[in-house]
């Protein structure tokens, strides 16, 4: 459903992407792993318009590369940023609220389901989002693009910083969500949940895929850990 | 002070400062959304107020009332679609000189159309009586017209803002606007109508005033700093704060205007005495009224060395 081909991304005169290709097929979760600074953010924000690019963006075989930020979002794609980009100035509610938007997805969630899985959200639904935790405002994100029933959902390290019963909450959520049927493109730094979740997974060093496998062909080529992942 | 003259200041303070508040919360949301401190704003103010003179002329005020707020409103969406949304790409200096440059083609297209003398735009005849007359003091019914006015517009503001969902976008832009578009919103779209809105807002306040102030080709420039002081004392980008400032600001500059209270006065009664030939007594015997006009940016310094980002104000200057 997802389909980049020889993308480049530039902030200002320099060149952060090289030449990126990634597939992402429905109801997948595909990883994307790599150090810092490697450009994995760059990627999802690349594919939302936020940066200036060129190279070929299909979805659902479509160009979207020089679509405006909102036209892309409305072909069904929603992005979850690494800074958990709550508007802390509106309540629970409000933020939720500005998630809903018409389209004919098939997928459907409804505010009551996602009440279900995190209870913690009903009761501080008045509550300004400025005031949440941070686990709290990371279930607030992912909500909140859950509410325009998107077909693919970028997330961008979700656990970043979370306690280990918000990093289960998560975990839990993203099944969910692929079980649904949302394809997920997620950024994660903790190698075993990426594992865990995903089917394939990309390895970027430098501005460029530098390995593409599944979970089991990694582990089993610990030279590719070594070079761009472990933190040394 | 008697009770009567407070209630008129009272009165006139607030319409003033009703009157800074149509003009200000217009360029506050413009900034809090868009980053961009829009010198031309005024202009807008002056714009209306011309074609507030020109359609009163030819058809009458009530159309005036209406439409030329509009036509202002138009002329700010396309400058911002056209002109502004492209020069984005190069960042805010060349806005901001984009909006400075703004402001001088239109103080010369006013002088070309309408000449560099100020035109006769009258108050409506029929609103032209004084309305409350107390102790030798009136309060005209035109004033009392604008003012109610002013408070229907910020009650429609206020309820937009607090109520729907147009109102949850705006706010949410006001801290991250790419974050609203990623949700589906068409955020170029809600900048161009806010920027419209905001110039249509001046546009009134031009059409209310320019038949009280005066309208001549200077009335921009006039005007323009106050303006600034207000939405940089209230916070860049935040409406309460501009509400908040504008009231202060009204009120205290319509009361120290009829106060004529200088330092002398205050010396005498501590039992000093200033030598009324000595040059300190130039700055003593200055009254309130003589230091209204600069009053208000003496509050700005206040209240910026007290808090730098205004008085509601979440980002720096
Ligand atoms: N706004 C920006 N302006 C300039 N350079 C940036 C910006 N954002 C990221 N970069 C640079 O781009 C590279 C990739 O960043 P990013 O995609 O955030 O990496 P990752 O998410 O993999 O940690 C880094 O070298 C970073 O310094
Ligand atoms: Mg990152």
């Amino acid at each position: 459903m997802l389909n980049i081909k020889n993308l480049n991304a530039y902030y200002g005169k320099s060149h952060i992407l090289q030449g990126v290709n990634l597939i992402v097929n429905e109801g997948e979760i595909v990883s994307l792993l790599g150090r810092n600074g490697v450009g994995r953010s760059t990627v999802i924000k690349s594919i939302m318009g936020m940066v200036k690019t060129d190279g070929s963006i299909l979805f659902d075989g479509k160009q979207i590369i020089d679509l405006p930020i909102h036209q892309i979002s409305n072909r069904g794609i929603a992005y979850v940023s690494e800074n958990r980009d709550i508007f802390p100035d509106l309540t629970v509610y409000e933020n939720l609220e500005l998630g809903k938007k018409n389209n004919n997805s098939n997928i459907k969630w409804d505010i009551e389901e996602l009440f279900d899985l995190f209870p913690n959200l009903k009761n501080r639904i008045n509550v300004l989002g400025g005031v949440l935790s941070g686990g709290e405002q990371q279930m607030l994100t992912i909500c909140r693009s859950l509410m325009g029933c998107p077909k693919l959902i970028m997330i961008d390290e979700p656990t970043e910083g979370l306690s280990p019963q918000m990093v289960n909450n998560v975990e839990k959520l993203l099944i969910k969500i692929a079980q649904k049927g949302v394809s997920i493109l997620l950024v994660e730094q903790k190698l075993t949940i990426a594992f865990k979740l995903s089917k394939r997974l990309y390895v970027m060093g430098h501005g460029k895929v530098v390995y593409e496998g599944t979970p089991k062909n990694i582990k089993e080529n610990q030279s590719i850990i070594k070079e761009w992942l472990e933190v040394s | 002070m008697s009770l009567e003259v407070l209630v008129f200041i009272i009165f006139n303070g607030l319409l003033y400062g009703m009157f800074l508040f149509m003009l200000s919360s217009g360029l506050t949301l413009i900034f809090g959304m868009m980053g961009i401190l829009n010198f031309a704003h005024a202009s807008f103010f002056m714009i209306g107020a011309y074609l507030g003179y020109q359609i009163s002329e030819n058809i009458n005020f009530w159309i005036a009332l209406i439409f030329a707020p509009m036509l202002v409103g138009i002329m700010g969406a396309m400058i911002e679609k056209y002109g502004l949304r492209n020069i984005h790409k190069y960042g805010h200096i060349a806005e901001l000189l984009f909006t400075f440059g703004l402001f001088y083609i239109i103080e010369e297209m006013v002088q070309l159309i309408w000449g560099k003398t100020p035109v006769p735009y009258k108050v409506p005849e029929i609103l032209n009586f004084p309305l409350i007359e107390i102790s030798g003091m009136s309060y005209p019914a035109y004033s009392m017209f604008r003012l109610v006015i002013s408070l229907l517009i910020f009650l429609a503001i206020y309820r937009v803002l607090a109520k729907t969902k147009t109102g949850l976008i705006i706010k949410a832009s006001l801290t991250n606007p790419n974050m609203v578009a990623a949700l589906g919103h068409n955020v170029p779209r809600v900048f161009s109508n806010v920027f419209g809105f905001g110039c249509a807002l001046a546009g009134l306040a031009g059409v209310l005033a320019g038949n009280v102030i005066g309208t001549e080709p200077s009335m921009a420039l006039l005007l323009g700093p106050i303006v600034f002081v207000v939405v940089v004392t209230g916070g860049l980008g935040s409406i309460k704060g501009a509400l908040v400032a504008s009231i202060i600001i009204g009120l205290i500059q319509t009361l120290t205007i009829s106060m004529e209270y200088d330092l002398n006065s205050l010396i005498n009664y501590l039992g000093f005495q200033i030598d009324i030939n000595s040059t300190i007594n130039h700055f003593t015997s200055l009254t309130l009224s003589q230091l209204s006009p600069i009053v208000p940016y003496i509050l700005l310094i206040i209240v910026l060395i007290a808090r730098p980002r205004g008085l509601f104000g979440k980002r720096d200057v």
